[in-house]
């Protein structure tokens, strides 16, 4: 059923945290979105189709149909009938370029968080709370 | 559209009392429905009234817009797999195949296949697995390219491991075929993965339905310190309340999200939703029975329901 198809031509793979709460169709979503703004996913590439897709899950197909239609309504993908899903634009510039600077920043920042004596729960805590409080003064 | 399956007041009377009562609901074509509630809440006796091996004794049903029993090409374009996969046990693989194909009017080989790939043509029925042997029941309905499918308790018998083998198949065959799917099960974590649409069934009554979606969009679990309760901003309906201690934990159904800090917001699985609203599910009756002053809301139950239809 597919299988071999899908590692031959295929740039992504789907997974599912059952346990995250957050609803299956917004799971698609968000991994097609941080696969485009990570660079993995470029124009012109086809995403998984929902046969593929549903076969692997073991999902609805209506759950994957709506996730690709919310995509395209984003612009981000556009479907071609009887051929598939492919992608449209992409999330990665400008920023992608700066990527490796800012990881570079971070690892140091970890080093020195680590030498405070921050655990990894501490650290992510932090980084949370720092990230909400920033997004938060953004929007006011 | 016509709905898959419609029901109106729908009940059935056995010898030992009504095993199903003033049944409405619509199931609309395409959805895929996870039919829960407790072992003899009624679902067998729904899916039975379905295919016409149970005749009403009050109420309609309409099963892709015609009358089962007076139709009898309607059985035609409607697959069902009764409890534990029934098939000829001393038939092989290959017999019920062919013997599948000479009685169905339609018959799609290729796909029935598909389900068959790990399974050998003379392999004898009784020899197989519960896994092979619902794969086999699986590859009979489906090869005749219902419009509606009905599966009774499918996971009843298999392992995990064999359960999503047979979902995977199961999804693989709606893509196909396009079927509308009714499964019927008494453990929900079996059917949430795949259901958009819920029918409760508990004591012969349909106690919740709707679409997945809206019926989580729509509840959520606010958590907070026990006060007396007044009016919270965002909040149309306080369904459930349960207190233990110092802590006050509400099943809301909202009309706008919540914004008081004092009170933490959490979105609600399914299943959660339904153990709240204190229907038993089979396999955590613990946590029903921890549940202190829970306030009845049998009338606010009903009222969901019928909201959900809308």
């Amino acid at each position: 059923m597919g299988r071999a198809a899908y590692n031959g031509r295929l740039m992504i793979e789907f997974h599912l945290d059952a346990r995250s709460g957050v609803a299956t169709y917004l799971q698609i979503v968000q991994q097609v979105k941080e696969a485009l703004r990570l660079g993995l996913l470029d124009v012109g590439d086809q995403l998984p189709t929902v046969r593929e897709v549903v076969a692997d899950l073991a999902i609805n197909p209506n759950t994957v149909a709506k996730a690709y239609r919310d995509l395209e309504r984003d612009g981000l993908v556009v479907a071609r009938p009887g051929r598939g899903t492919f992608v449209a634009s992409t999330l990665a510039t400008p920023s992608l370029e700066h990527h490796e600077a800012l990881r570079r920043e971070l690892e140091t920042w970890l080093a020195q968080a680590r030498q405070a004596g921050l655990d990894e729960e501490s650290i992510r805590a932090l980084i949370s709370k720092t990230l909400r409080e920033a997004l938060v003064r953004q929007v006011a | 559209m016509t709905a898959a399956l419609e029901t109106r007041a729908l009940g059935k009377r056995f010898r030992r009392g009504w095993a199903l009562r003033d049944c409405t609901l619509t199931i609309p074509d395409r959805a895929i429905v996870g039919l829960a509630g407790p072992n003899g809440a009624g679902k067998s006796t729904l899916l039975g009234l379905a295919v016409a091996l149970l005749a009403p004794s009050e109420g309609e049903i309409r099963v892709l817009g015609r009358d089962p029993r007076e139709d009898s090409g309607t059985l035609a374009d409607v697959g069902y797999v009764g409890q534990d996969a029934p098939l000829y046990r001393s038939f092989t693989v290959g017999d019920t195949l062919e013997f599948a194909r000479r009685t169905n009017a339609r018959w799609d080989a290729e796909l029935s296949s598909d389900f068959l790939t790990q399974l050998g043509s003379h392999q004898r029925v009784s020899a197989l697995s519960a896994g092979d042997r619902a794969r086999l029941a699986l590859a009979v309905a489906l090869g005749k390219r219902p419009s509606l499918l009905l599966l009774d308790e499918p996971f009843a018998r298999l392992d995990p491991l064999a359960g999503r083998e047979f979902l995977q198949l199961l999804m693989h065959g709606v893509t196909e075929t396009d079927a509308t799917v009714v499964i019927a099960s008494h453990v929900i974590a079996d059917i949430e993965r795949v259901s958009d649409h819920i029918v409760l069934l508990s004591d012969g009554c349909v106690r919740l339905e709707g679409k997945v979606e809206d019926l989580l969009a729509s509840h959520r679990l606010l958590t907070g310190g026990r006060r007396p309760l007044g009016r919270i901003g965002g909040v149309r309906e306080i369904v459930r309340e349960r207190h233990s201690g110092r802590q006050m934990t509400l099943l809301a159904r909202l009309d706008r999200p919540v914004v008081d800090p004092s009170w933490s917001v959490d979105e609600i699985g399914l299943e959660e939703l339904l153990l709240f609203l204190g229907l038993q599910v089979e396999h955590r009756p613990q946590q029903v029975r921890q549940t202190h002053g829970v306030v009845d809301a049998g009338d606010k139950l009903t009222n969901l329901g019928s909201q959900a239809r809308g």
